[in-house]
C-alpha cells in the first residue's frame, strides 16, 4: 500500500510540474480524448470519410428531386471536382425540389475543435439557396444547425455557418444538409457548385448572442401535465468579415434552466413540463452565454375537464373527443408552410387535450372525408388562458376531388372547395367556452365532403370535443 | 500567432529572448508581452490599479465635438465626456465606453483622454495593452500628438497613430504618421492583420519605439512598419518632411462614426467599451 501512495504522489508532482511549466491555455493536439477521428474535410475533389453514395436525399415521395445531385469534372474552386447540384422547376417529373444530407457513415466525427461549417459556392444565377448546415443525420438530428437564404453569386464565394457550441459535437455523423428550390427564380431552374467544403477552426467566430422564444420574454399560463417546446431558438455570431451571422440552432446546443423545478422542469431537448401549481421561470445559456428571451410559466394546477357531451352517439361524428368514437383518424400537426404553430395532445387524467401554442394557422386535416349532409352543427370546447384570444375555424368541405385546395394568396377554398368561418371571441379566461357551430354559409349545401378544419389566430388556446352533430 | 504583412518584414535581434521566455515559463503571464522593442528605461506607466477618474497626475479629458464643433475635423458622431459613464477606472482597467444617447445635440457619448501639459516626450517607446470593441462605426485609438499643435497647425505639429481599428474591420489595426505633405487620407500607414483571431476578443499590446531618425510600430510581438525619414521622402516623392522630433502627448478615445468609419448600423452593439490594462512609456 505504502508504495502504491508513494507512486501516486510522484505522479502527481510530475503532473503538477507539468502544468507548472507547460502553460497550456487549451489542451493540446496530443491530448484529445476523443475516441472519434476529427477529421475536417467533407469534400475537396472527392468526398472525404463519406462513401462514394454519400448523398443521401430527401424523401422522393414528398418531392424531393435524387436525379440532380452529383459532381462536376468541369467546374472547381480549387482542384478538379465539385458538387454539382441542379435545382428543378417544381414540376420536373423526378421531383420539385432538391435537398438531402451528407453522412459520415462511421461512428461519427469528433468537431470539438473547430468552430465553423465552410465552403466555397457559386450559382448559375444569382439567386438564393433555401437552407444550409450540418448535425442532421436522419437519425435523432439532435445537433441540427441551419442558416437559411444563403445568396449565390455568379463567381465562387466563401460560405461560413458558424458552430453554436462546438462543445457538443463529440461525435457527429450529419456533416452538410442543404434543400433549394424555385421559388426565388419563379419555377426557373438552376445550378449551384460547392467546393472544398469542411470544417474549419476560423478563430474568428466571435461574440455570440444566443436567443430562445426569438429573444421574447413570454408569460403563459398552462397547468399541470402540460408541455412547452422551447422554440425560437438562434445562435448569432460576428464573424471576420464584419457580418452577423444567425444560425437556428437545435436545443441540444443549449443549457436550460428553471428557477423552480417542483413547478416546471426542462430537459435536454428544450421540452417544458408542468409539474405543479406555481410559478417557473425558463432561462437558457449557451456555452456560458445567457440566452435572450425567457418564459414565465405559471400553472394553477391540473386544467378542469370540459363538460362531459351528453348526445348519442348516433346524433355524431367526432373528430377528437374522449367520449365518442372517432369517425376518422386525423392529422393534428399538417406543418402548413409558415406555420408558426406548435401542436401538442395532453393526456391529463385521462383526458384528452389538443392544445395549441402561437397559432397563426394550422387545422385538422381528416384522413377520410366526413359527410355531414345530414348532421347541422360542429360542436367544440375552447379553453383559454389568457384575454383576448380569438380562434376562427374554418370548416372545409374538400370537394369531390378529395384534395384540399386553396388559393395560396387569399387562403380562400379554390376548385371544388367550400368553407364556413366562425371566430370564437369573448371568451371567459381560465375556463371552458362551448361553441355550438352551425355547418351554414357556403356549406351549408356543400358538406358531404368535409375534409379539415383551418383553426387561424389565438395564438394560445386548448380544444376539446370536436364533433358534427345533429341535435 | 502566424500574421500578414503588407510591406517589408523587419526583424530585430532578441537580445532578451532567453530572458523573456524565462519569464513566460514560469510566470504564465497570459499577457502577449512584445520582444521586439529595445528601449527599456521605464519613464511614465499608469497600470490603471487604483479605482474611480483616471488619475489626474496624468490624465486630462478632451470634452465636446471639438474646437470647431465639426466632431473633431471628421465629422464623428460622439460628444465626448468626462463623466463615469464614459470613462473611469475598474478592476485594473481604464474602461472609455461609448453609448447611444442623446446628449447635447450629439447622439452618442464617449470620452477622449490626453496627458497634454501632464506628460509629453519627444522619442521613446509608447505602449499599451488593449482591447477593442466591436461593430460599424466603432472607431478607437491610441496615438500620440505634438504638443506645439497651436503654434504649428496641424499636421506640421506631427501626429503618430499607434493603434487605430475600425469595428468593422475585426482582424485588422494600423499604424500611422502625419505630417505636412502625408496626413489625414495621404497619411503614411500600415495595416497589420490578425490570422485566426480578433482584436475585440482579447487584449494585444500595441507600440511604436520612435528615435530621432525611425518610427518603429509593432503589435504583440511582432514588429509590421518602420518609418523613416527615407520613407517619408519616399512616400510623399520628397514633398513630406519630419516633424517628430518635439515632445508628443498622448491620447486614448473611442470615436463613434463619421468620415473614416462610416455611421453604426441596425447590428451595431452599444454601449461598449476600450478596455486599457496599461499604458507604459519607456526612454532608450
Amino acid at each position: 500500500m505504502k508504495t502504491i501512495k508513494l507512486i501516486q504522489f510522484k505522479i502527481a508532482m510530475l503532473t503538477l510540474v507539468l502544468v507548472a511549466v507547460g502553460c497550456e491555455r487549451d489542451i493540446s493536439d496530443d491530448a484529445v480524448l476523443s475516441e472519434f477521428p476529427n477529421t475536417g474535410d467533407i469534400y475537396t475533389d472527392d468526398p472525404v470519410g463519406l462513401t462514394d453514395e454519400f448523398f443521401i436525399s430527401f424523401d422522393p415521395a414528398e418531392g424531393a428531386n435524387t436525379e440532380g445531385f452529383g459532381t462536376d469534372d468541369n467546374e472547381a474552386y480549387i482542384g478538379t471536382s465539385s458538387i454539382r447540384i441542379d435545382v428543378p422547376t417544381p414540376t420536373d417529373p423526378n421531383g420539385g425540389f432538391i435537398g438531402g444530407i451528407f453522412k459520415d457513415r462511421g461512428e461519427g466525427r469528433n468537431l470539438t475543435g473547430y468552430d465553423a461549417l465552410t465552403f466555397w459556392v457559386k450559382g448559375s444565377t444569382t439567386v438564393s439557396i433555401g437552407e444550409v448546415g450540418f448535425g442532421t443525420d436522419f437519425e435523432e438530428n439532435r445537433n441540427a444547425v441551419i442558416l437559411r437564404n444563403v445568396a449565390l453569386s455568379t463567381d465562387w464565394r466563401k460560405i461560413t455557418i458558424p458552430i453554436p457550441n462546438p462543445s457538443r459535437l463529440t461525435q457527429e455523423k450529419g456533416m452538410f444538409i442543404f434543400s433549394a428550390g424555385t421559388q426565388d427564380t419563379g419555377g426557373i431552374g438552376y445550378t449551384f457548385w460547392i467546393d472544398e467544403l469542411r470544417f474549419e477552426k476560423l478563430g474568428t467566430i466571435a461574440q455570440p448572442n444566443p436567443i430562445i422564444f426569438n429573444g421574447q420574454d413570454l408569460v403563459q399560463q398552462s397547468f399541470t401535465g402540460s408541455s412547452i417546446p422551447i422554440s425560437g431558438l438562434t445562435q448569432t455570431f460576428n464573424i471576420a468579415s464584419g457580418q452577423n451571422v444567425t444560425v437556428e440552432a437545435a436545443a441540444a446546443y443549449f443549457d436550460f434552466n428553471s428557477s423552480n423545478a417542483a413547478v416546471a422542469s426542462v430537459n435536454s431537448l428544450g421540452e417544458v413540463t408542468i409539474e405543479g401549481s406555481g410559478t417557473a421561470t425558463i432561462t437558457a445559456t449557451l456555452d456560458n452565454v445567457l440566452a435572450t428571451g425567457s418564459l414565465e410559466v405559471t400553472s394553477s394546477g391540473a386544467l378542469p375537464a370540459a363538460t362531459e357531451p351528453t348526445l348519442p352517439q348516433v346524433n355524431v361524428k367526432s373528430i377528437f373527443s374522449d367520449t365518442y368514437i372517432n369517425e376518422t383518424q386525423s392529422d393534428f400537426d399538417p406543418q402548413f408552410g409558415g406555420s408558426t404553430t406548435q401542436t401538442t395532445t395532453v393526456n391529463s387524467n385521462g383526458d384528452n387535450f389538443l392544445i395549441y401554442t402561437n397559432n397563426n394557422f394550422t387545422g385538422i386535416i381528416f384522413e377520410n372525408t366526413v359527410d355531414a349532409s345530414a348532421l347541422t352543427f360542429m360542436h367544440v370546447d375552447v379553453y383559454a388562458q389568457q384575454a383576448g384570444v380569438q380562434v376562427e375555424f374554418q370548416i372545409r368541405d374538400i370537394g369531390a376531388n378529395g384534395e384540399i385546395n386553396t388559393n395560396i394568396f387569399t387562403g380562400q377554398p379554390n376548385a371544388d372547395d367550400a368553407d364556413f368561418r366562425f371566430t370564437a371571441s369573448g371568451l371567459t379566461v381560465n375556463g371552458w367556452n362551448s361553441y355550438e357551430i352551425p355547418l351554414a354559409g357556403n356549406i351549408a349545401s356543400q358538406k358531404g365532403n368535409l375534409g379539415a378544419i383551418i383553426l387561424a389566430g389565438g395564438p394560445n388556446f386548448i380544444l376539446d370535443n370536436i364533433y358534427f352533430y345533429v341535435p | 500567432m502566424n500574421n500578414i504583412y503588407n510591406k517589408t518584414i523587419i526583424k530585430i535581434a532578441l537580445k532578451s529572448f532567453a530572458v523573456v521566455s524565462f519569464l513566460m515559463i514560469f510566470s504564465c503571464d497570459p499577457d502577449e508581452t512584445q520582444t521586439v522593442a529595445t528601449f527599456n528605461k521605464l519613464v511614465m506607466a499608469d497600470e490603471f490599479d487604483i479605482e474611480g477618474a483616471p488619475n489626474s497626475a496624468f490624465w486630462t479629458y478632451d470634452i465636446g465635438t471639438g474646437p470647431n464643433g465639426d466632431g473633431w475635423g471628421n465629422n464623428e458622431l460622439q460628444h465626448y465626456t468626462d463623466r463615469t459613464e464614459n470613462v473611469t477606472v475598474e478592476n485594473g482597467y481604464l474602461l472609455i465606453t461609448a453609448r447611444e444617447e442623446a446628449f447635447s445635440g450629439s447622439n452618442y457619448t464617449s470620452a477622449r483622454i490626453t496627458t497634454q501639459g501632464l506628460f509629453e516626450q519627444a522619442y521613446g517607446r509608447f505602449e499599451a495593452r488593449i482591447k477593442v470593441p466591436y461593430g460599424k462605426g466603432y472607431w478607437p485609438a491610441f496615438w500620440i500628438l505634438g504638443n506645439d499643435c497651436a503654434e504649428n497647425t496641424w499636421p506640421q505639429c506631427g501626429e503618430i497613430d499607434i493603434m487605430e481599428y475600425l469595428g468593422d474591420e475585426l482582424t485588422t489595426t494600423f499604424g500611422s504618421a502625419h505630417g505636412p505633405g502625408f496626413s489625414g487620407a495621404d497619411a503614411i500607414t500600415k495595416d497589420y492583420v490578425l490570422d485566426s483571431d480578433r482584436f475585440d476578443t482579447g487584449f494585444h499590446v500595441f507600440g511604436i519605439e520612435w528615435a530621432p531618425n525611425y518610427i518603429n510600430y509593432y503589435v504583440d510581438g511582432d514588429l509590421y512598419q518602420q518609418i523613416t525619414r527615407e520613407v517619408i521622402f519616399d512616400e510623399t516623392d520628397g514633398e513630406g518632411e519630419w516633424v517628430f522630433d518635439n515632445p508628443f502627448y498622448i491620447i486614448l478615445n473611442v470615436a463613434i462614426g463619421g468620415n473614416f468609419p462610416g455611421s453604426p448600423n441596425s447590428e451595431t452593439v452599444f454601449p461598449q467599451t476600450m478596455l486599457v490594462d496599461y499604458v507604459r512609456v519607456y526612454k532608450q
